[in-house]
């Protein structure tokens, strides 16, 4: 069966797509070296425009406006620029209310994009860029250790990684963030109170990687100017014992911390990315494997929720507390302990 | 029927779901065809696969293992006709509930007349409304213009104009969506669906023709009393395909092997219950309910006039936190037999829509999970219920018409621990009144005979009317006001052998009569305290005839709309106790 997989690796090389929603103008070229927090790419996605009606303005029927334009389609214009006119006395005439470019020029009226803030598209992950993808987007490839989450307020940063987390079921608490933080990215184990997000946001922390947060935070962290990410997902989950090993002996080490939503439609996912020198090895893209013995794995739901394991064997559907029957497997937990989870539950760890 | 009415073709569905792919084969059987087998395997229309092609020859593979018969060629093309070795098969259908909503603009002239209209054909497909446009929005054309080039739509559905009515006003209001159409690049532009003032087609042909993919269906508000979408739904459901095609890689490849004939799963399901619908007369309705991760889907239909709904805020995955909005976490709370806080409900909807595919192992969580589906069900039948004809039968109010039967489909129902939870789940998130049938889709096949029927109309009749489809039992649920305790209905039934049960009912209780499955029975039901019980009129009795389903004939006296103690240890014994009263046995 089919097997989702999330990455929790030590260092690879890897490949990621960053790519606008519209086609736009790219920043970056092939082989440039980039940050985590630099622009590759932006476009006029929220682009506002103007419906400027110069016939009005000249006092002349719409047909009669072509004789007195004074710019072309496509053309930039600046606030105050001529646009149609001198018609009649005195002199009527139709000036730039904006800065903006002349999109269209049809019935006496002028469409016009107003000059506006674009959208633009940061690295994500520190490395070179591989390739360019035509208008619309670039490939990075970086090499380090990568640590997938489950959830991401949308946000990027790159800092030094503080980890604050003393155990996989450490609880942060708003008196644990303090000065000594500022601008680090910290990896803070369980959050329960908005009070905590407010600090960081507060302080500011660069960002925030979390075990976990209670759901009702949700929407409080998306308003964040900082990342926030979730490896485990929402309640009062540790954090598996994998992520934490590997984040947590990366204290003060540089980290991009990309807490992009995790879109399984495209498969962009959050990650925080530790940068190592790279020994020119691509890893082959493994997103999904196959259920089977020895696979580590980690279990999504209650009552092991965030608890990594080895699967030892597939059982078939089996019973389960609560009365479904589903295709299950026997899962070592570290512990020691045995466990049947449903193969739903599971992700391969690689 | 007669063995030489029947062509001896077998067929092949298969189901493209947000969470698993399917493959169901039927074959004719002694005469009849059959419901076969059928293979699953997850869905794989997401990354890192982003083709629905490995889930479909994946769970064409399962279906080899349990059949023996192979689908594929060596180059994993499907073998159809088959060439009479015992592989392949004569015929294909295909349905699809994959992918996200789809993003939608509404245009109408006013905002409860032709844009409500329009809003409910959205709802007839997996469609999600991002933004509203009508003659009352006092934004500049330019501002309505950057408003749809946000939303980026996959489809926009233009309403307005009775017959014989408005034109200019219709044709400003499309000022905005061609100048928007004009700026997106082309291979971003959305297909535009036309609903309106027919008189207008060739000026929007001219104003829009040329910058977008253009469609026409009949005017959806043809008079300001009359609404009709049935026409305009079956135009958006293919619309649906069209973008799904050019969104999901596999698809198209599905819809060649199926000749076209691709569907969205609402719409195979909603051809089952129009179908049933009129043959089952003009009385009552016919309902089907598909609670599934990727949203709540229904489907009823009227002596034929179908109302469908696909409500992706009501799904159990991906729309569960919204489902928590919408409804309000203290609505599901309400549903709850285990102590559970309002944080925990939320904390299970928001990891239900990271892990959408994900099981509840634990009581507790699996009571969440009946509690977000009762609430679904719930608030998708409010919804529903403002697209039913005039006129409807039933008891009135909020309260279900007469239904029969109910078809409950999806993996909630028919993976149930027992009969007893499928049962208490549909009675609760339905609340069906009079008498009523509950009729489970155990092997999950309903919506793939609805694509089935346009290949072959008599394969779905005779698969419908086999025992693929597990008959619950005859429900019976009186209405009455009245305190629990009282009796609300005296009833005797007799048996095909002569034998005789009587029988008095209390409100708010549970009761199942034994009849073995198959069998019929004379239903006598003598309502008290003017107990409605759909035969006429509050108070008035009868005389019906049942057939004994796998729950014998269920009395539901509970109440309606029902009404759980506000304690959750008393819902809890009483869950129990319904449970038992249905079959269940307890731990």
């Amino acid at each position: 069966m089919i097997a989702p997989v999330t990455h929790i690796v030590p260092v690879t090389t890897f490949r990621r797509e960053r790519i606008l929603p519209v086609p736009g103008k790219i920043l970056v070229r092939k082989g440039q070296k980039v940050s985590a927090t630099d622009l590759v790419a932006q476009a006029d996605l929220h682009a506002e425009h103007l419906l400027l009606d110069l016939a009005r303005g000249l006092r002349v029927s719409p047909k009669q406006v072509s004789q007195y334009i004074q710019v072309q389609e496509g053309a930039s214009i600046e606030k105050g620029d001529l646009l149609a006119g001198p018609v009649g006395f005195p002199a009527r005439r139709v000036y730039a209310p904006r800065d903006g470019k002349i999109i269209m020029m049809d019935g006496g009226q002028a469409l016009i994009e107003l000059a506006g803030k674009p959208l633009q598209l940061k690295a994500g992950v520190p490395g070179e860029i591989a390739e360019l993808v035509s208008d619309k987007g670039v490939i990075i490839e970086a090499t380090g250790a990568v640590v997938q989450g489950v959830w991401g307020n949308g946000k990027v940063e790159f800092g030094l990684m503080s980890v604050l987390a003393k155990s996989p079921e450490h609880l942060l608490t708003p008196d644990q963030i303090d000065v000594s933080m500022r601008g680090a990215i910290v990896l803070g184990g369980r959050c329960e109170n908005a009070e905590v997000l407010q600090n960081a946001e507060d302080l500011p922390l660069r960002g925030l990687i979390l075990a976990s947060m209670p759901g009702a935070l949700a929407k409080v962290a998306q308003k964040l100017q900082l990342p926030v990410m979730l490896l485990e997902g929402f309640g009062a989950r540790p954090m598996n014992n994998v992520a934490f090993k590997l984040l947590s002996t990366n204290d003060r080490r540089e980290v991009a911390l990309n807490a992009e939503a995790w879109n399984p439609l495209t498969g962009v996912r959050p990650e925080v990315v530790i940068p190592l020198p790279s020994d020119g090895y691509v890893a082959p893209r493994r997103d999904a494997e196959t259920f089977a013995p020895q696979k580590q794995v980690r279990i999504l739901r209650a009552p092991h929720a965030s608890q990594t394991g080895v699967l030892l064997q597939l059982l078939g559907p089996s019973l389960l507390p609560s009365g479904l029957r589903a295709q299950a497997a026997e899962v070592r937990l570290e512990s020691g302990e045995n466990v049947i989870e449903p193969l739903a539950n599971l992700e391969v760890i690689g | 029927m007669p063995p030489s009415l029947v062509d001896a073709d077998s067929m092949l569905v298969v189901d493209v779901g947000s969470i698993s792919t399917r493959a169901m084969l039927f074959d004719v059987v002694e005469g009849r065809y059959r419901f076969v087998a059928a293979g699953a395997a997850p869905s794989t229309a997401a990354a890192p696969f982003l083709n629905v092609s490995e889930g479909v020859r994946a769970a064409l593979d399962n279906l080899q293992q349990v059949t023996g018969r192979s689908f594929l060629d060596g180059s994993q093309q499907l073998i159809m006709p088959a060439p009479g070795d015992g592989s392949g098969v004569d015929a294909f259908a295909a349905l699809f509930s994959a992918g996200a909503p789809l993003r939608v603009v509404v245009v109408g002239l006013l905002e409860d007349v032709s844009l409500e209209s329009a809003k409910r054909l959205v709802q007839t497909i997996f469609g999600q409304v991002a933004l509203s446009i009508s003659l009352n929005d006092r934004r500049k054309p330019e501002a309505r213009m950057d408003a749809i080039l946000r939303t980026r739509p996959d489809l926009i559905v233009v309403a307005g104009g009775v017959e014989g009515g408005a034109s200019q006003s219709v044709l400003k209001l499309l000022e905005a969506v061609a100048l928007a159409c004009y700026l997106m690049p082309e291979n971003q532009r959305p297909q535009i669906l036309f609903v309106g003032n027919q008189a207008l087609k060739a000026r929007v042909e001219a104003t829009l023709g040329g910058l977008a993919k253009l469609h026409f269906a009949p005017n959806i508000r043809p008079t300001l009393e009359v609404e009709q979408l049935e026409a305009a739904h079956f135009q958006a459901a293919k619309i649906f395909g069209l973008i799904r095609s050019q969104q999901l890689p596999g698809i198209a490849e599905l819809n060649t092997w199926a000749k076209g004939s691709l569907a969205p799963a609402s719409t195979a399901l909603g051809r089952v219950v129009r179908f049933l619908s009129k043959t089952h007369g003009a009385k009552k309705g016919v309902l089907g309910v598909d609670v599934s991760a990727s949203a709540t889907s229904m489907a009823a239909a009227f002596a034929g006039q179908l109302t469908i709904g696909v409500y992706p805020q009501l799904g159990l995955g991906q729309g569960a936190p919204e489902l928590c909005e919408y409804a309000s976490v203290a609505s599901v709370k309400h549903w709850l037999s285990h102590p559970i806080t309002d944080d925990q409900i939320i904390d299970y909807a928001y990891n239900k829509s990271i892990f959408p595919a994900s099981l509840p192992v634990t009581p507790e969580e699996f009571d969440i999970e009946l509690a977000l589906a009762r609430q679904a069900m719930q608030s998708a039948l409010r919804l529903l219920a403002s697209g039913f004809p005039d006129g409807v039968a039933g008891p009135g109010g909020a309260m279900l018409p007469w239904m029969e039967p109910v078809i409950l489909t999806g993996s909630i129902f028919a993976r149930a621990p027992n009969l007893a939870y499928s049962a208490l789940l549909a009675l609760d998130g339905l609340q069906p009144t009079g008498a009523s049938t509950l009729v489970l889709d155990q092997n999950q096949i309903a919506a793939a005979l609805g694509a089935a029927a346009a290949v072959n109309p008599l394969m779905a009749v005779q698969i419908l009317d086999s025992n693929s489809f597990l008959h619950l039992g005859t429900v019976i649920s009186p209405i009455a006001r009245v305190r629990p305790g009282v009796p609300v209905l005296k009833l005797k039934m007799t048996y095909e052998g002569g034998q005789e049960r009587s029988l008095e009912v209390k409100q708010g209780v549970i009761e199942m009569l034994p009849l073995p499955y198959g069998q019929t029975a004379r239903l006598q039901l003598h309502p008290l305290h003017r107990a409605d019980v759909g035969m006429g009129s509050p108070g008035r009795g009868g005389t019906m005839r049942v057939i004994g389903g796998a729950l014998g004939v269920i009395i539901d006296a509970r109440g309606r709309p029902l009404k759980l103690p506000d304690d959750v240890g008393k819902r809890s014994e009483l869950y129990k106790k319904w449970l038992s009263s249905l079959g269940a046995k307890q731990s």
